[in-house]
């Protein structure tokens, strides 16, 4: 029996951002909030494991009241219970507060044999909270896992990517991993699924719900800030090529043998 | 608890902020003044230093470590595996020589591993003044929970103002532990350091919002300030005559120490075919594609150049290409002589990527695109018109070579 937690978050679906030509700024109308992809892998995987080795499901999940629906997905996938951590007072949190605050809603929660995580957000892309909630259960982790091998003896053996090889690890549970994109295909919920799921509870999580050193929280637990966003301005350095697409492709294929790469 | 607070009464309603929010958070209201929509506010504050009247403040204080005055010097986190260096280390050592002459502090790198001490020479070719080593049999296989403990015992030790490490799995995976047990701050995947002089701040700027905008990120009140760099994004330049620098041997104690994860044994080394990161030539597919079998063209182009496909996200995301030659943010960061983009528009985290290419050719039916802004060579046009011409041109070249 495993009981399975899988962090999960709400982004912004910023392939569909588009950036103004004009004014150079982001053009955020109609972006819709999605689950972020890499997190089904990691809620697909904790259902196989579940199906495999029996045991519980449950969503975690920090964000505004919406990110509600981010946990009825993943209930309509198969997941068992689901909590979101929203209050105003975790607002402002780095990858830092983010971590600690999850850690303590963890604690919470109880025994969890296995925190599975995607790999990274699509929005932030930092891939550092999994690690950080690690370490601040005092838990092992292992990053970019391609293949949860087998579970035996309070262990669990996964194939994990590096940069130049993949290698075997095993980590006591329990642990906190986080997986690669594609090490199965997640499920689509049935209709009757997503019904279902309307009609599952998510229970909410405030900040007087949770042990927390407030030093620890939102913006006083954040040590990094941001001092400035902005659209770059890149140089235009070159040049379009003129004329009808073969006159085109002539030109350049001028420039390559120019260039000695023909 | 946090928030943005605007004052009425500096606030002109110029709209700065407005265009400055990520979040959709800010609106002017009737009286023309700028109002947060609290709800909608993520307290990132990028509208704090946007606004030319300074109306914006951030309520909700950060707590500030008291000996922060007492942290100097940049150090780098020298990855190695089995005894070798990764060039991340001297990309990022070339970089932070910079950023250590504009803080007038000392530049230094952190080795573990076992029968490492003959990489000490190669880190001080690169400008490393002092290098601290911690060499034993017990460390000879990387572990994020080992080295992130001896990490943050050095730290707390000699107090660096700022610690760089390699963005590659590693120390994507090390980094943060270290982060948690030190309690400050950390910038994955920086694009671009530089010095606040006057403050004595490190200026981390990075792709953000998936990659659609950048954002410059400080660690103004805790220490040491650190941050990731993916390897490529630096270029590693060895100094002719390096200054001989101090070799510190650190004692190896783990005597209070069992990690709970450790790497049994690498199983599958990469095949050694061209990998994207080191071609020469790279030709990239992107959204312009249609179809798997239009997509192929790039490969067609490729072999005919000797070069290696590339791809921008959509097209992965497609399907059409795998994640190993992914090229941007979330993949590869690449600098190949030539890079030919085709049908890709140029999102930022797709640029960030292939920007420091010697050339770019870019190939795209929308004038529009971002493309063309870095491209050194454009061509308007549909790649699957285009493609096709140009692999018969290049073709026809080669064969008439032949016949010469």
């Amino acid at each position: 029996m495993l009981n399975i937690v899988v962090l999960v978050k709400q982004v912004p679906n910023t392939t569909q951002v588009k950036i103004d030509p004009v004014t150079n700024n982001l053009v955020r109308e109609g972006v819709p909030s999605i689950v972020n992809p890499y997190d089904m892998y990691a809620i697909e995987e904790a259902l196989l494991l579940k199906e495999k080795f029996g045991g519980k499901v449950s969503i975690l999940s920090m964000g505004p009241a919406q990110a509600k629906e981010v946990i009825k997905y993943a209930m309509a996938m198969g997941a068992d219970d689901g909590i979101l951590l929203s209050d105003r007072a975790f607002a402002g949190s780095d990858t830092l507060a983010t971590s600690y605050t999850l850690s303590a809603a963890l604690s919470k929660m109880g025994k969890a044999d296995l925190v599975l995580c995607g790999k990274q957000a699509a929005d932030g892309d930092t891939a550092q909270v999994p690690a950080e909630l690690a370490e601040y259960l005092g838990m092992g982790c292992i990053t970019y896992v391609s293949k949860i091998c087998d579970i035996a003896d309070g262990k669990i053996t996964v194939e994990r990517t590096l940069d130049f090889a993949e290698a075997k690890a095993e980590v006591s549970m329990p642990a906190v991993l986080t997986l690669n994109k594609g090490i199965n295909e997640p499920r689509l919920p049935r209709l009757k699924d997503m019904v279902k799921a309307m009609y599952m509870s998510i229970q909410v999580l405030k900040s007087n719900d949770l042990t927390l050193d407030e030093k620890r929280i939102s913006l006083s637990g954040s040590p990094t800030q941001v001092m400035k966003v902005f659209s770059p301005e890149r140089k235009k350095s070159g040049y379009v090529l003129n004329g009808s697409s073969d006159e085109q492709v002539s030109a350049l294929v001028g420039e390559l043998i120019k260039r000695e790469i023909i | 608890m946090a928030r943005i607070i605007i004052d009425k009464d500096l606030c002109t309603g110029c709209g700065s902020c407005i265009s400055a929010c990520l979040y959709d958070a800010l609106e002017l209201n009737d009286d023309g003044v700028a109002v947060v929509d609290a709800d909608k506010c993520n307290i990132c504050r990028a509208c704090v230093s946007e606004c030319p009247f300074e109306a914006i403040s951030v309520e909700g204080a950060q707590n500030i470590k008291d000996d922060k005055d007492d942290y100097h010097g940049i150090w780098v986190y020298a990855e190695q595996w089995d005894g070798k260096l990764h060039d991340v280390a001297f990309e990022l050592l070339t970089e932070a020589r910079q950023l250590s002459a504009d803080l007038g502090e000392d530049l230094s790198a952190v080795l573990i591993g076992h029968n490492v001490k003959s990489d000490a020479a190669e880190l001080n070719k690169f400008g490393a003044n002092n290098i601290y080593l911690f060499d034993d049999s017990t460390l000879a296989i990387p572990n994020e929970e080992t080295y992130a403990y001896l990490m943050a015992d050095l730290i707390t030790k000699y107090k660096p103002a700022v610690v760089l490490y390699g963005a590659t799995a590693f120390g994507r995976s090390l980094a943060p532990r270290i982060a948690a047990k030190l309690n400050t701050g950390l910038t994955a995947d920086c694009t671009f350091l530089s010095i606040d002089k006057e403050r004595k701040l490190l200026q981390q700027t990075r792709p953000a919002f998936g990659g659609n905008v950048m954002a410059t990120i400080l660690c103004p009140e805790h220490r040491p300030q650190m941050a990731t760099v993916r390897p490529k994004v630096f270029k590693k330049e060895a100094l002719s005559s390096p200054e001989k620098c101090n070799v510190i041997i650190e004692t190896v104690n783990l005597n209070d120490f069992e990690p709970k994860s450790h790497i049994i044994e690498v199983v599958g080394f990469q095949n050694k075919e061209l990998r994207v990161e080191d071609a020469e030539i790279v030709v990239a597919g992107g959204a312009g594609f249609a179809c798997q079998e239009d997509f192929a063209l790039t490969k067609e182009l490729a072999d005919l150049l000797g070069g290696c496909v590339g791809a921008s996200r959509a097209a992965v995301d497609a399907g059409y290409a795998s994640h190993p030659n992914q090229v941007g943010q979330t993949g590869k960061v690449i600098a190949p002589k030539i890079y030919i983009a085709c049908g890709i528009a140029g999102a930022i985290q797709h640029l960030v990527g292939m920007e420091n290419s010697d050339f770019i050719i870019a190939i795209n039916n929308d004038p529009d695109a971002s493309i063309f802004q870095i491209a050194d060579i454009g061509i308007v046009g549909d790649v699957k018109v285009v493609l096709p011409k140009l692999i018969e041109k290049i073709k026809s070249h080669k064969a008439k070579q032949l016949a010469v």
